[in-house]
């Protein structure tokens, strides 16, 4: 039964039972008292599965891949993990999570857990979630975890930091060149796959993936923009290529011999299955790649201090708000504000004062 | 806003199980579950029992609702009950049954286990209604 104490699920979820897997994920989705214990206590079981993640536009096919892609690491004796995420309703927080219709491959099969989950609407933490979920699954021993994200919005950002190797799924014919020139979607792939190849125009969709890939690695990638991106994580002392992760630009810094990492366009089509042998050869050795450089080891840092930072912040601001209701909440704050009696670094610096005096009392 | 923030949201599972392909229904009432704000895993057509309560205990769902129209609710739905026995699950999961079903069938599947049976006709506040007031505690 999993109806007993946190300690009990956390036993039962490292003994294999699926229940307690299932309710430890509710618990964290829900954010229910204790979570945090069941995470930290999971924590030190993880580190032994590797996480893809797949993305790209509504309809392009990614349930279906990850489907197939389940099936394939499951024939060759891996256990496999999926979430797959939903948009919620901003308006209701109702959601209809409907990706599992496509897991037809994987029916009866206890040893692909899929679990679905909902974006939760604008309340944030969904990246937190979604990785305190593989961190479940992890715990649980799966060998393979697979993050499908939402068709479209910022959580493919999200991805990148969850994730050791980013899929970007595009469909033939959505959109002309200067959609691929567009920030974002390339900057984030580890492989390219155009699904559905046996459409019409797939041939010219992959030319162009093929042409952006290329100009990502011309010698004006090389240039320093400033820009560290998404995972930059100022440590400062350290050796800064290793830290710095994947840049944007294209630019991989790497340890040693190893050759940068550059992303091929795969041709599948998720249906028939046809091209997921040759996804499964690239996603491989994508994650060869990391452990070989050293990539790896700073991704997952850079994973880590970023979750840490996360947390403190949303913890912090914690704090604030309910120092905020203590004075009186932040509506009368803002008036006053209004009235020209205090202005707002005023405000922010007489509630932060405290707390930071308080940390320096600590230190002594 | 703080991500220990609670967010309690019902979580249903609507599944078509058996060979019965009429999924209208089962459509209407995952849009009418999803606009009272529940998040609704469709499991599509044609799912075996087996597959209906691997996805129920995945997706840890507190509200099964099984659509079924075909006639043969006294073969698949008991199967259905017995699986999520099988995984301690049927306790706190709340059973309902959505088509046609005799009113001696309907007496059955109650005893099995089955908390409601909801005919043609039902009106959407009712069943959601049901599922709000029933929805068990975890």
């Amino acid at each position: 039964m999993c109806r007993g104490t946190e300690t009990d699920l956390v036993d039962e979820l490292l003994e294999g039972n699926h229940r307690a897997l299932a309710r430890v994920i509710s618990k964290i989705e829900n954010r229910r008292p204790g979570y945090r214990q069941l995470v930290s206590r999971l924590h030190s079981h993880t580190g032994n599965a590797s996480i893809v993640g797949v993305t790209g536009s509504p309809g392009a096919g990614k349930s279906t891949l990850v489907d197939k892609l389940a099936k394939r690491y499951r024939d060759r004796g891996e256990t496999v993990g999926v979430i797959a995420v939903d948009p919620s309703s901003p308006y209701t927080g109702g959601a209809v999570l409907g990706d599992r219709i496509r897991m037809a491959s994987n029916v009866g099969d206890m040893d692909v857990f899929f679990r679905s989950m909902s974006a939760r609407g604008q309340l944030g933490g969904l990246s937190t979630a979604t990785a305190d979920a593989v961190t479940a699954l992890d715990a649980f021993g799966k060998d393979r975890i697979v993050i499908e994200t939402v068709g479209a919005g910022q959580n493919e950002v999200d991805i990148v930091e969850t994730a050791d190797t980013v899929a970007v799924l595009v469909q033939p014919g959505s959109g002309d060149d200067v959609q691929m020139l567009k920030a974002g979607i390339l900057e984030i792939g580890d492989v390219f796959v155009v699904n559905k190849a046996d459409m019409e125009g797939a041939d010219r969709t992959v030319a162009e993936l093929e042409e952006m890939l290329h100009m990502r690695e011309s010698p004006t990638a090389g240039l320093n923009t400033g820009h560290h991106g998404f995972q930059a994580v100022e440590t400062p002392g350290e050796d800064e290529t290793r830290v710095g992760g994947e840049s944007v630009d294209g630019s991989e810094p790497t340890d040693g011999d190893e050759p940068e990492w550059s992303p091929s366009v795969i041709e599948t089509v998720a249906t028939t299955g046809e091209g997921i042998e040759q996804l499964l050869e690239q996603l491989d050795s994508h994650y060869a790649h990391l452990e070989a450089s050293g990539e790896l080891e700073a991704k997952t840092r850079n994973r880590y201090a970023k979750g840490i930072r996360t947390l403190l912040r949303n913890d912090i601001a914690a704090l604030v708000e309910r120092e905020l209701d203590r004075r009186g909440g932040i509506d009368q704050l803002a008036d006053r504000v209004a009235r020209r009696e205090t202005d707002p670094y005023a405000v922010a610096e007489r509630i932060v004062e405290p707390i930071a005096d308080c940390l320096d009392d600590n230190r002594e | 806003m703080s991500v220990d923030q609670e967010q309690r949201t019902v979580r249903c599972l609507v599944a078509k199980v058996g060979l019965d392909g009429h999924d209208r229904g089962a459509h209407v009432i995952a849009r009418a579950f999803r606009d009272a704000g529940f998040e609704v895993i469709y499991s599509g057509l044609h799912r075996s029992p087996d597959e209906i309560v691997q996805a129920a205990v995945q997706e840890d769902v507190d509200v099964l609702g099984i659509s079924i129209l075909s006639g043969a609710h006294n073969t698949l739905v008991p199967k259905v009950l017995e699986g999520l026995e099988e995984y301690d699950a049927l306790e706190d999961t709340l059973v309902l049954v959505g088509g046609i079903i005799p009113d001696d069938d309907e007496t059955e599947l109650k005893e099995l286990g089955v908390s409601e049976v909801f005919g043609p006709g039902t009106p959407m506040e009712e069943t959601i209604e049901f599922v709000r007031e029933n929805v068990p505690e975890r």
